[in-house]
């Protein structure tokens, strides 16, 4: 199928994609990659009359380093945090989580930003950037406000995004020296989405210890608990505990991949 | 009403401008206004790679691109790919080692393969696959394909050394 038909603009400051953002007379919709909302549009699940194209906005494209904070503006490709030609705060986990996201095509075009925005529970930044404690800040009408990345994503393509706003960047934590990460996804095939994500963070000079369940369909599950992540905890039992109140909480063939995901993720931070 | 707009953008080199609709993905630009029909079109959401096509030397998706959002910027589609020393290899060892029979992902294929070539000269073939894996082939059974890449990946290295 062919989208329908619809406005086009491409400013390039962010003032100008608020204030288009902002009109109540179209429904305008912001694009970045185009490689979550193409296919909608395609599909015709998506009907905007107005998308604004936030690409060439400088400032959404910078990833700087600021102290102990790495900050990751909205529309940087999955494929440049990949190639890691950045001072990498995170001690390599964002190349590698990159890199396994998507094909090269998808991951030159498709952005860190718009993947948090359009919310799937299966996506790689948002399991990535919950478990590393990141926080996202939004541009809109009213100014700048951030908010924790595990706050914000509030369930299936849902989030806490209010009409007119814009994901402007990303605030990364620094990782300290010996801090340990595991990540691992459960897919049939290479690139297709995650069918069950782990992501664990033991960072102990910061008093980190973090463990994520994630593309469970509904907003990652945050796992404090030391005996799930250094303990004997992480068992189905526990995970369907966990899980409990999503829509796969009381499926044991889930809740037993989940399980498995979170168990090879675990390893990889206690090897 | 949407309004049509008007783009310049480089295909294959050669400076293009055109009116175009803002729904108007970069694949039905290229092959209907253009009449570059190498690209194809398989899924049209993504995930087959059929479509993929270089913007500004980058492969990506010309089926979930907008044809618009490519203003300013330099398309390369299979075509364009006729004069490309990397290319030229790819499809002699597509040939030889029968990396396609209808044909129909080729042009995908090249694209991606390239790309490999180019950014991945090390590749094992473990890491040709992986790195392959957004583009699908109903016929051949990826066997094929992968050993034309691993050909020219090691004729490279030979000639290097
Ligand atoms: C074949 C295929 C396989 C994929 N596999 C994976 C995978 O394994 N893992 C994974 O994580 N992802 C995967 N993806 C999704 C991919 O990562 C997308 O790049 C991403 O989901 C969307 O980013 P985008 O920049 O393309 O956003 P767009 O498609 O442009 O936008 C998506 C949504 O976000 C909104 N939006 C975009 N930017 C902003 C912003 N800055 N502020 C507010 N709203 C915004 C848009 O309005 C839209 O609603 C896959 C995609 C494809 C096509
Ligand atoms: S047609 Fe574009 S990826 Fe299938
Ligand atoms: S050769 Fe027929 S689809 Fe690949």
């Amino acid at each position: 199928m062919k989208a329908v038909g619809f406005d086009y603009e491409r400013p390039t400051a962010l003032d100008h994609a608020l204030e288009l953002l902002a009109r109540d007379d179209v429904s305008a919709r912001a694009v970045a990659g185009a490689q979550s909302l193409g296919p909608m549009l395609n599909l015709r699940l998506a009907q905007p009359d107005l998308l604004v194209d936030i690409t060439h906005i400088a400032e959404l494209r910078q990833i700087r380093r600021e102290d102990g904070t790495l900050r990751i503006g909205a529309c940087v490709t999955h494929a440049r945090l990949e190639d890691g030609d950045y001072d990498d705060a995170t001690r390599g986990v964002l190349p590698a989580v990159a890199a396994g996201i998507a094909y090269r095509a998808v991951r030159n075009r498709g952005t860190i930003g718009g993947s948090v925005a359009h919310a799937d529970p299966a996506a790689d930044w948002i399991a990535t950037l919950t478990a590393l404690g990141a926080d996202v800040v939004v541009a809109g009408p009213a100014g700048r406000r951030a908010v924790p990345v595990s706050d914000f994503v509030l369930g299936v393509f849902e989030t806490d995004l209010q009409p007119g706003e814009i994901i402007a960047e990303f605030r990364v934590p620094a990782l300290s020296e010996r801090a340990r990460w595991g990540y691992y996804k459960v897919c049939r095939k290479a690139g297709e989405f995650s069918h069950a994500t782990g992501a664990v963070l033991v960072d102990p000079a910061r008093g980190v210890s973090r463990a994520v369940i994630a593309a469970a369909s509904g907003r990652p599950v945050v796992v404090d608990d030391p005996e799930v992540i250094h303990g004997n905890g992480c068992r189905p039992e526990r995970i369907a505990d966990l899980l409990a109140g999503t829509p796969i909480g009381g499926d044991a063939f889930e809740v037993n991949t989940h399980t498995v995901a979170l168990k090879r993720a675990i390893a990889q931070v206690t090897a | 009403m949407t309004h049509s707009k008007t783009i310049t953008l480089t295909v294959n080199g050669k400076a293009v401008t055109a009116a175009v609709e803002p729904r108007t993905h970069l694949a039905d630009f290229l092959r209907e206004r253009q009449l570059l029909t190498g690209t194809h079109l398989g899924c049209e959401h993504g995930v087959c790679g059929a479509c993929t096509i270089l913007i500004d030397g980058e492969p990506a998706r010309s089926c979930i691109t907008l044809a618009v959002a490519c203003d300013g910027h330099a398309v390369t589609t299979v075509e364009g790919l006729d004069g490309d020393p990397v290319a030229a290899d790819l499809r002699e060892a597509f040939s030889t080692e029968h990396g396609l029979q209808c044909g129909f992902c080729t042009p995908g294929m090249l694209v991606s393969a390239r790309d490999v070539v180019l950014r991945r000269p090390t590749a094992d073939d473990n890491q040709i696959r992986v790195e392959m894996s957004g583009n699908l082939c109903r016929c051949t059974g990826y066997v094929g394909i992968v050993n034309a890449i691993r050909r020219v990946l090691d004729a490279r290295k030979t000639a290097a050394e």
